[in-house]
């Protein structure tokens, strides 16, 4: 009986139990690789396997470390790859406002709904993300080609000429340009937009609306003045959760935006897979993830106080 | 006058938002019975792209590693991603709680190609230094589990949020302990949440193409990587196609899903009311 009682006092308390097991996968799979990556960012290519060289190296009994900022030069000084960065953040800032635009109306409209009806709406809301990413992406492929129903259809009204007009396309199809993967992202993300949103606004009291209609505010002024600016935390969720991922998305670019669309991600994509130069990938991984810094953590606190139920 | 004008609003915004996120599916899943190659152009209606797809030895394939992956995945997210959300919701204070936070909601919005290239260099780094470099099946698993755990831990917790702690205290009251209080009230409690995870970590495994791409090496590939590989050459009626099966399956499971717990909503409301009319 005392055996079991000591044996008890060495093992952790399972409430140990619980925290040690996620933290530690997290530790092993999710941090530690970054410090790996960053390590790898300061190497130089070389022609073995795996293609870099090590930072220590054991030369005449020291340990020497070689850092190569070789990489990091290479992203300032590369026009090619500013352009990407520069062009990634253009890209997702723009779609993460039409997503906000888009998305702000629809969570608004579901949440003075009936709570019957409200479950379904949010359910019809979020079921196109339970169906493949990539499959999603593709329907647009079918859509936005010149020769599809809905490509001839927009070239009968008008739309590409309006288009060209307004400088958005070049060619006669909308699909392998910018405007495509903007499209593509707003379509695939909207979901992300719509859900921190209706989850803030159902919350809302309606009779703060109400005590501004009866102090005689337009309802205009009363949603620009009342409802924006209570929705805040769901609009800063909503916007993280759309660009955080857009900024560094790949297959949407890839597969609907053509070789003009240039996005970071897919010059990651390209050193790794096609270049094979593992240093420089892991330093654009760097470079991104700094510029990311921000808004993640703006996201983590947010995100944080949800998960602790600590967010009104 | 106002609220009938407000009504119209409420059902145009709805329609066009619908419509966006739904028609550009249905129009995909109509052409897959399209009978010309030339996905875009309608010749009459035809299964032979159905026929096609399960010829596909490749496909098919892919599709059992695919979904092999996805249930591990699944289960071993599920049982990371409640201990997590326990740890979130019930730990008040543990050391570097801020960095467990961190690391929990950061693959919820982290770029994939970084957690894939970042995973691939643990991999070789792993097979340099321990001699053991995980490939194929299990590097997709271990990656897919590291991002799909986080969102499990977002739907446990805001379930554990919702759970009413008296039932557990009174469970503790009349001496049982944590473990048991866990096992028989909090644990079919959240039942419901721990099924929703389940799927979601499922679906979101099913469907990853840039993680997978990375960590898989040569000898492995998963129905999304086969899937990219051909869509990026263009359109092709039997992507149409397996995309239509998909569709139907996930909206099949999710009807049913939601009719499940709409059933077992309506019960718990029946039940409180007559436990309510009994002591009244």
């Amino acid at each position: 009986m005392n055996a079991v009682r000591f044996v008890r006092k060495l093992l952790p308390h399972p409430r140990w139990a619980v925290v040690s097991v996620p933290y530690l996968w997290l530790l092993v799979f999710f941090a530690v690789p970054f410090l790996i990556v960053l390590k790898i960012s300061f190497s130089r290519l070389a022609i073995a396997m795996p293609p870099y060289t090590p930072i220590l190296e054991y030369v005449d009994n020291a340990l020497t470390m070689k850092l190569n900022l070789g990489n990091y030069v290479a992203l300032f000084t590369d026009s090619q790859y500013v352009q990407a960065y520069l062009s990634s953040i253009k890209i997702a800032a723009i779609s993460t406002l039409l997503a906000l635009l888009i998305g702000y109306p629809i969570a608004y409209a579901i949440a003075r709904l009936s709570p019957a009806a409200r479950n379904i709406a949010m359910m019809l809301v979020v079921l196109p993300s339970w169906t493949s990413f990539l499959i999603r992406v593709y329907a647009w492929i079918g859509i936005l080609k010149s020769t599809g129903p809905v490509g001839s259809l927009l070239e009968k009204l008008g739309i590409i000429d309006l288009l060209q007009w307004l400088g958005l396309i070049e060619g006669r199809q909308i699909l392998y340009t910018p405007l495509a993967a903007y499209i593509g992202i707003v379509y695939c993300y909207l979901p992300f937009m719509v859900l921190p949103l209706y989850t803030n606004l159902v919350k809302h009291d309606h009779r703060l609306l109400e005590a501004a209609y009866d102090l005689g505010a337009r309802p205009w002024q009363a949603f620009f003045r009342i409802t924006v600016p209570l929705s805040r935390a769901g609009i800063i969720a909503g916007c993280m959760l759309v660009m955080i991922p857009a900024v560094g998305e790949f297959v949407i670019p890839e597969l609907l935006g053509g070789p003009d669309t240039l996005m970071i991600g897919r010059v990651l994509w390209g050193e790794f897979f096609n270049n094979r130069d593992w240093p420089a990938a892991s330093a654009v991984a760097i470079v991104m993830l700094i510029l990311l810094l921000i808004p993640i953590v703006i996201f983590n606190r947010v995100q944080q106080r949800q998960l602790e139920g600590r967010l009104t | 006058m106002s609220g009938s004008r407000r009504r119209w609003s409420t059902w145009i915004i709805l329609g066009l938002g619908f419509a966006f996120l739904y028609l550009p599916v249905l129009l995909l899943m109509v052409y897959s019975f399209n009978e010309s190659r030339l996905a875009t152009v309608w010749s009459g209606f035809s299964f032979k792209w159905y026929g096609e797809l399960f010829r596909d030895r490749q496909m098919l394939d892919a599709a059992w590693i695919s979904i092999k992956v996805a249930f591990w995945t699944a289960s071993a997210a599920v049982v990371l991603g409640t201990l997590a959300a326990l740890a979130m919701t019930r730990m008040r204070r543990f050391p570097s709680k801020t960095l467990f936070g961190a690391l929990i909601t950061a693959p919820l919005v982290m770029p994939e190609v970084i957690i894939g290239l970042s995973l691939l260099l643990l991999f070789v780094s792993m097979g340099q230094v321990l001699d053991m470099t995980p490939k194929g099946i299990v590097a997709i698993w271990i990656a897919h589990v590291t991002f799909t755990l986080a969102f499990v831990t977002v739907v446990v917790s805001s379930r554990l949020q919702e759970l009413d702690r008296s039932l557990e205290e009174a469970a503790m009251d009349l001496g049982a302990n944590r473990i048991k209080v866990f096992f028989l009230i909090t644990l079919p409690i959240i039942a419901p949440a721990l099924v929703a995870g389940w799927l979601l970590a499922f679906t979101l495994s099913l469907d990853d193409v840039v993680i997978a791409s990375f960590v898989a090496g040569p000898s492995s590939t998963t129905l999304p990587m086969k899937v990219f590989s051909s869509v990026r050459l263009g359109l092709s009626p039997k992507i149409n196609a397996l995309a239509t099966l998909m569709i139907l399956a996930v909206s099949l499971a999710a009807v049913i899903g939601w009719w499940l717990m709409y059933r077992e909503e309506k019960r718990r409301q029946r039940d409180m009311q007559l436990a309510l009319q009994g002591n009244g």
